[in-house]
């Protein structure tokens, strides 16, 4: 499985797995662009793929100190702000799914937003302050457009 | 000036390491070498294994081991019972525990019967699947009437009858209540609740480093310390050789306290094999493998007067324990105990039976058994005041019980083996707030009628509760200010995302006067600090709360001490503020607490006798009493006609947990709380056939509410401190979860009223659109397809 091959071989922890069975979304990552599942993947399937953890996504410069670390993504700050996140074991799956869709959807209700965010579980928090955050990140979006990661 | 970070919302410390998908949990902890663990488990309810061939399981290359209860040597024995019934009178206890594999006779589908250790996770459950277990079925029993049925199957072979345990409780005279009373309610009530699901399964991983004796355990459970003391005792380590952390817990609500065979197992078989061993549990395991809690079916009275003041309540309830009952008898009495709520009640006499079935083992999982309580005296003030022509919301408000009433001790004992007894609170205020924040009066009087007059079925409820939370026994924790200015606290209760890491650093933020940011906490960890009991009860904030606070107090006083002898001024004068002790008003004084840190722990010369080294300082704070939450919870919500679905249109809480530490943490603990709530009464429900076999293991079937099946929620404070605590806080954890199936049978009733046949009640829950239809539509032939599953949820 894909999500096995980065947590297990490649180190990448920060995709999690919840159900194994494709419906909590926690392992959701970008192939291509667009958010799908690992635990439903082969790695072998997206050998020549781009494919993107929320490892990357505060662009993180490795090995360096949290000192010198990129800021986080407009989306990891408003989850933050928002308290969009309790035990955060769903946090990644949400970051990455929600990308795209703030990518198509600059400016979402909280009727989309709540439509997107429908596709992942989370125990934790309700979904009232992931829909805020979202919210919120949408509006730094638009407000500094641009890549996420030279966003400053 | 000294700031105060108590009572901000102040965003989480320990969210970045989340963030950035760098907090480690336990499945995260790389293992170089590791071995891995699968478990074969028994797929009937209830049979005799007549014989295990672990052979060609064994011969698969990559398998280092396949063990049954006959290899497991001192650890095949019955687990330990983790919490002994409570001193009550005549109390009658069966402790049955289970074994970590089970050896002869297995009672639950899904009961581990053999383990596999293997290479990877793939190989060993491929040898799994080669281990032949050849299991005798045997009739199994689920249904709790069924069960003490004189000819049921029998869970224990060598008890006389399937009762494990019977409990009664009273104070005051029912049957002079109910001979004095004007009206007597008489109901059976059934409320079933469910998994936790946490996002994360759960897991155990262990390394035995044979040079340096170590045993190091990462383990997701809620209660490291007790766990560290048990591997120890069995393995016949000193507790100083084995380190427990609980590290990032990815949710827990409960079950994550009991202590499992796995978790002994593990470790075991790490010293066995000279090899790092894990377990990482899959979600279709975690529907057997971990605990969950069940139903409880109850018979119960109300007396009442014709102006609707409660003159008593009687109850008799049957509760589903499971194929075990490890965690003793801490669910049902928590319904016992949580029953009487927010209300005046003069007599009360309850007696409970707790039912072995073949099924899971029930423990507590957030809300414990109050839900069921709250549902049962919520459902019969509802019927009283439709019987007694009182508004709902009025028959409440006539017996709550008044402030002026604290302390309130209700003559019962608690989970905490303590007399119950509420501290403080004020719940008029709860039910005037929340009765004014949804419009109660507005809506019944113009809102209401124009809906329906619109065909619309749209309706109104209102209920409240009390939650016992912050038991004893004790926590405890260290402070100590490093050389570097910074502070590390720790602590030994677990954390699964309640906040502690800021929460805490804002208490002990408040008596150093240092930024939160540079308090750094450790909680979950052996090495760090060894004596507590766990995180339950909703009892992080104020037992492990209070005793951060307690420390941090002894390190401010230390503070004090020295840097008057070092500034040669009173400790009166001087002030802690921006990291620094100084002269109130005069910063050129200052000295950074760091400095001082390192003037408290000299390299060289003399100390006086009896002087501690370091500013530091271990407190424990044991409560004498557990402190009492209270809340309303109001609803308007919508039941469309056609897909009987229920859509909530306004959901408003007004809590009071006495001081609240962080406003933001604390709602959102409301808003997790409210939406296992909502799954617990509309959407999620275990449903076992007649064999006991679970149909709803897996999340396509169990269904978890998703972002679309939880409304905004409106959620509002009142703050009566705790006078049993310095901090004065109360607990929060489990309040948002416990009174949404009342509030839920409550709201879909009015929403149906004048639709329904008269005398139709809503006497269970969950409800789902199915049951919905059958409410509206009570001569359908229309079944689905869970029907002739609901055994005891009818
Ligand atoms: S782990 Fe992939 S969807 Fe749940
Ligand atoms: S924060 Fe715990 S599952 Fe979402």
């Amino acid at each position: 499985m894909l999500s096995d091959f980065l947590r297990h071989e490649l180190g990448l922890t920060g995709t999690h797995v919840g159900c194994e069975h494709g419906v909590c979304g926690a392992c959701t990552l970008l192939l291509d662009g667009d958010a799908v599942r690992s635990c439903l993947l082969f790695a072998v399937q997206c050998s020549g793929c781009d494919v993107r953890t929320v490892e990357s996504l505060a662009g993180q410069r490795a090995g360096e100190g949290a000192a010198t670390e990129d800021p986080l993504h407009p989306l990891q700050e408003a989850f933050r702000e928002e308290h969009a996140l309790q035990c955060g074991f769903c946090t990644p799956g949400f970051l990455m799914s929600l990308v795209p869709f703030l990518e198509r959807h600059p400016d979402p209700s909280d009727e989309e937003i709540r439509e997107a965010l429908s596709g992942n579980l989370c125990r934790c928090t309700g979904y009232q302050n992931l829909v805020a955050a979202v919210r919120s990140a949408a509006r730094r979006l638009r407000a500094e457009p641009g890549e996420p990661d030279a966003a400053s | 000036m000294e700031t105060r970070w108590i009572g901000r919302s102040l965003p989480r410390l320990e969210d970045e390491r989340l963030l950035r998908g760098r907090a480690q949990f336990v499945d995260d902890v790389a293992l170089h070498g590791a071995l891995h663990v699968a478990f074969v488990r028994s797929p009937f309810a209830h049979g005799r294994i007549r014989s295990i061939d672990t052979s060609a399981a064994a011969r698969m290359p990559g398998v280092h081991a396949v063990l049954t209860a006959e290899d497991l040597g001192r650890l095949d024995a019955p687990g330990p019972v983790l919490v002994p019934p409570p001193p009550i009178d005549g109390i009658e206890f069966h402790a049955r525990t289970p074994a970590p594999l089970a050896r002869e006779v297995v009672r639950h589908v899904g009961e581990a019967v053999a383990l596999v250790v293997a290479d990877s996770r793939y190989l060993a459950e491929d040898a799994r699947d080669e281990v032949f277990v050849d299991i005798e079925p045997m009739p199994a029993v689920g249904d709790l009437e069924a069960a003490l049925a004189e000819d049921a199957p029998r869970v224990h072979q060598d008890l006389p009858s399937n009762l494990a345990a019977r409990t009664r409780q009273s104070r005051g005279d029912w049957e002079e209540a109910r001979r004095a009373a004007d009206l007597v309610i008489e109901r059976r009530l059934v409320y079933d609740h469910g998994a936790s699901a946490p996002m994360e399964n759960r897991g155990v991983a262990a390394v035995w480093d044979e040079r340096a004796e170590q045993l190091t355990v990462w383990d997701t459970t809620q209660a490291p310390i007790p766990v560290r003391g048990a591997i120890a005792a069995t393995l016949g380590l000193s507790e100083s050789q084995v380190r427990v952390i609980a590290p990032f817990i990815g949710g827990g609500f409960g079950p994550k306290i009991m202590f499992y065979g796995d978790e002994l197992l593990v470790p075991w078989l790490a010293m066995r094999l000279g090899r790092p061993v894990k377990w990482i549990e899959d979600r279709e395991e975690s529907f057997f493998s971990t605990t969950q809690e069940r139903s409880q079916i109850h018979h119960a009275e109300m007396a009442l007067r014709r102006d609707g003041r409660i003159l008593g309540v009687r109850d008799r309830f049957l509760h589903d324990t499971g194929a075990y009952d490890p965690y003793g008898l801490t669910v049902p009495i928590n319904s016992q105990c949580t029953l009487l709520g927010c209300y005046d009640v003069p007599a009360y006499d309850s007696e409970f039976t707790c039912v072995f079935t073949h099924r899971p083992i029930v423990t507590p999982y957030r809300g414990a058994g109050r839900q069921h309580g709250v549902f049962v005296i919520e459902r019969l003030l509802d019927h009283a005041a439709d019987e007694l022509g009182i508004d709902r919301v009025e028959i409440r408000r006539r017996n709550l019980l008044h402030p002026d009433r604290f302390p309130v001790r209700q003559g019962l004992i608690y989970q905490d083996f303590t007399e119950l007894t509420y501290d403080s609170g004020d719940y008029p205020a709860l039910l005037e707030r929340a009765a004014e924040e949804i419009g109660y009066e507005r809506f019944r009087a113009e809102e209401q009628p124009e809906l329906r007059a619109a065909g619309r079925l749209v309706g109104i409820a209102l209920v409240t509760y009390v939650e016992g939370t912050g038991i004893g026994p004790y926590e405890g924790a260290r402070v100590r200010v490093e050389a570097s200015g910074r502070v590390a606290v720790a602590t030994g209760v677990g954390t699964q995302g309640q906040g502690h890491f800021t929460s805490f650093a804002q208490v002990v933020a408040d008596q150093l006067g240092v930024h939160p940011g540079d308090v750094r906490l450790v909680t979950g960890d052996t090495q760090e600090f060894h004596w507590g009991t766990g995180t339950f009860a909703s009892r992080g904030a104020v037992v492990a709360g209070n005793a951060c606070h307690a420390a941090a107090l002894e390190v401010r006083r230390k503070i004090l001490r020295l840097a008057s002898q070092e500034l040669e001024a009173p400790e009166e004068d001087l002030e802690l503020t921006g990291g620094v002790v100084q002269v109130r008003g005069a910063p050129q004084s200052a000295i950074p607490l760091g400095e001082l840190a390192q003037r408290a722990n000299p390299l060289r010369g003399a100390v006086e006798p009896g002087t501690e080294p370091g500013l530091e300082a271990t407190s424990y704070f044991g409560p004498a009493t557990g402190t009492t939450a209270a809340g309303a919870h109001a609803m308007i919500a919508e039941v469309d006609p056609e897909t009987c679905k229920v859509t909530p249109l306004r959901y408003v809480v007004v809590h009071d947990c006495g001081t609240v530490l962080n406003p933001m943490i604390l709602e959102g603990q409301m808003h997790g709380g409210i939406a296992q709530g909502i799954g617990n009464a509309f959407f999620e429900e275990l449903v076992f056939d007649d064999q006991q076999q679970l149909q709803s293991g897996s999340f396509m079937d169990y269904l978890l509410p998703t972002a679309t099946d939880v409304p905004a929620i409106e959620s509002h404070h009142l703050e009566t401190p705790s006078p049993l605590n310095p901090l004065g806080v109360k607990g929060a954890g489990e309040a948002g979860a416990i009174p949404v199936g009342a509030l839920y049978a409550a709201v879909v009733e009015d929403a149906l009223s004048g639709r329904l046949e008269p005398g139709t009640r809503i006497d269970s829950i969950p409800l789902s659109p199915e049951r919905v239809y059958r409410l509206l539509h009570p001569d359908s032939e229309h079944t689905a397809e869970n029907e002739g599953h609901e055994g005891d949820a009818r």
